[in-house]
């Protein structure tokens, strides 16, 4: 059995540990060895893509315990791919915060690690009971970074945080002991199978639980109208830490794709397409609603913010296609939204310091220092979340509405998807110009030595630049993500790679 | 039995959800307690209830108590242990900084 694929799990764990033992020697050695251990993650991700491209399944099970009676993790291609985007966006994150938002607490490499360790597994386990311990760690992870440096502000939207999220366990488990209750398993591939023949008496059951686990993911990916948590927690919150979550809510967005997907799929009977039905309006209303907040918003980091819950909408109106064309375009748009919000926090961070007591409020200044490079980033930002041709945000909002066409809602998606695009370049448009056209006439400010200034911009332009070799790769990458929509789209692969091959079943 | 569980398991509920949703930080931290006292409860229950028979299958036993649920309710415990100490935490700080214990951060600045 390769160890392969508990290594994204183990290593950030054991980076985590090593750091908190390293405390007395200082933060440039732990600088380093975190992002050593980031480096690492990004090697280990690399291979497990590879080990996996070829749709075969890397099944590790804990303890050697054979499924359904242990824990096993299962690395296919979705897995693989998720892990990778991760350590990108955490490799580029973690660069931007050796700058020294670091310092401004004392176990920031720590909890930085144990959130990469959380994220990990919870793509990599097979267990829906293992998806909530590892919920619980990358959320805990997430507290402290969240509240990384204090401040009034964040602590309030940090207590929001908190609640909402152990309201969201809590649910998590009623919805997993009473899957257990009625079908007496929690490995997913067991449950998939066992789903198939529950008695018509415990059907309700197992639907409430189903639905309630979409609760519990819709709340992570914050989707309307579980969503009012985020704008405040996110704007309010250090730029590393902003951008780091801008995969936490595609956590939610990854289990409402593998539960619907292997669990709730087109071969579970009764309770087929459970979560697929309520997963297009929603998306719909959430990409809606997301968008016309962006215009609303009154500040850099709040607009940001609020780009990540449209995104989120556009995400998961791909997800909800169910076709393998559609999760093939969120697959694809993923990756592009997690990079292009990430450098936009950052960005935004870089404003708003340069902009002093104006902070990031849409309100005319002075001419800002360093403006035709913030300003050049500023563009290509927002012509990456606007969904502009020639970048990536285009190629994955046209993937979209390909995989509409043979839709029966295709209006609806077409016309929303095409107003909110409008919707976001009148809103980008609009601030860029505030923040960068109408300054009052004065002296600019001191600009930052060169030096200085490269290190800032460098995570954001290598974010920006990922969203760009997403473009000139695009044959590839799509291809991937279509294998990887294909492989979901047949559940009874994974089920036969956990369990075995089912006796007497063909495959 | 079960219906007394269940009863209890509803009451903590209702009373947790209540608590939940008061203004101020100490009952609503007294709330998600509640709701995970409830939960863990549920769990437990979920392996239904069985009396006086051995956890592990053996040659002749006939039944057997399911032992999943109690591992399972000994994870959600431990877990619910640490968030609650967390929120408390959170909460002391939360008054601190804010100078009172509304959880919207008091009345409108």
């Amino acid at each position: 059995m390769s160890h392969l694929a508990i290594a994204p799990i183990l290593l950030p764990l054991l980076a985590g540990v090593i750091l908190l033992l390293l405390r007395p020697l200082g933060l440039g050695v732990r600088r380093g060895v975190s992002l050593a251990a980031v480096l690492a993650l990004l090697v280990v991700a690399l291979t497990l893509l590879n080990a996996v491209r070829d749709g075969q399944y890397l099944v590790y099970a804990l303890g050697n315990w054979p499924a359904p009676f242990g824990i096993v993790l299962v690395a296919d291609r979705l897995a693989a791919w998720m892990v990778l985007i991760t350590a990108l966006l955490a490799l580029c994150v973690l660069l931007y915060a050796n700058r020294g938002a670091d310092s401004a607490g004392r176990h920031f490499h720590v909890l930085f690690q144990l959130q990469l360790f959380g994220l990990n597994g919870a793509f990599l386990t097979g267990d829906l009971f293992n998806l909530f311990v590892f919920f619980e760690i990358l959320l805990l992870a997430s507290y402290g970074l969240l509240l990384h440096g204090g401040g009034r502000l964040r602590t309030r939207a940090g207590l929001h945080f908190v609640v909402i999220n152990l309201a969201g366990s809590t649910l998590f488990l009623f919805a997993v002991g009473t899957l257990y209750g009625v079908l007496g398993t929690l490995n997913m591939a067991d449950l998939a199978q066992k789903i198939t023949h529950v008695a018509p008496e415990h059907l309700g059951l197992v639907h409430a639980s189903g639905l309630l686990l979409f609760g519990v993911f819709a709340l992570k990916a914050a989707v309307l109208p579980l969503h009012l948590w985020l704008p405040a927690a996110y704007a309010n919150t250090s730029a590393p830490v902003a951008a780091l979550f801008a995969i936490m809510t595609k956590v939610g967005a990854y289990s409402i794709l593998r539960v619907d997907t292997l669990i709730f799929g087109a071969q579970a009977g009764a309770s087929a397409r459970l979560i697929g039905e309520w997963l297009l309006p929603l998306a719909l209303i959430t990409l809606t609603v997301g968008m016309l907040c962006v215009v609303a918003s009154t500040a850099l980091r709040q607009q940001v913010s609020y780009l990540v819950v449209a995104s989120v909408g556009s995400l998961l109106i791909a997800f909800s296609l169910g076709s393998s064309a559609g999760i093939a375009a969120g697959l694809y748009y993923l990756p592009h939204t997690t990079f292009a919000t990430a450098a936009f926090f950052l960005l935004a961070d870089s404003i708003t310091v340069r902009r002093g007591e104006y902070m990031d409020r849409f309100e005319p200044k002075a001419v800002l220092p360093d403006r035709q490079l913030l300003g050049g980033l500023f563009f290509v930002a927002a012509v990456l979340v606007a969904g502009l041709p020639p970048l990536s945000g285009f190629l994955g909002k046209f993937l979209t509405l390909r995989a509409t066409l043979e839709h029966p809602a295709m209006p609806w998606i077409m016309s929303v998807i095409l107003v909110t695009s409008l919707l976001g370049m009148i809103a980008m448009a609009r601030s860029g110009s505030i923040l960068f056209y109408r300054s009052q006439p004065a002296a600019a400010g001191q600009r930052a030595p060169l030096m200085e200034l490269s290190r800032e911009l460098l995570p954001m332009t290598g974010l920006l630049l990922l969203c760009l070799g997403l473009v000139i790769w695009a044959g590839p990458a799509h291809e991937f993500a279509h294998a990887a929509a294909g492989q979901l789209l047949q559940p009874q692969n994974y089920i036969q790679a956990v369990l075995g091959p089912v006796p007497g079943g063909t495959p | 039995m079960e219906a007394l569980l269940a009863l209890i398991i509803g009451v903590l509920t209702a009373c947790g959800v209540y608590l939940a949703l008061r203004g101020r930080t100490f009952p609503v931290v007294l709330g998600l307690t509640l709701l995970s006292y409830a939960v863990n409860l549920f769990l437990f229950v979920m392996g239904r209830l069985t009396i006086g028979r051995p956890p592990v299958i053996t040659a002749n036993a006939s039944d057997y108590a399911d032992p999943l649920p109690q591992a399972l309710v000994l994870t959600a415990i431990v877990i619910s242990f640490a968030m609650t100490a967390f929120v408390i935490m959170l909460a002391l700080k939360a008054r601190a900084e804010l100078g009172n214990d509304h959880v919207d951060g008091g009345p409108a600045e």
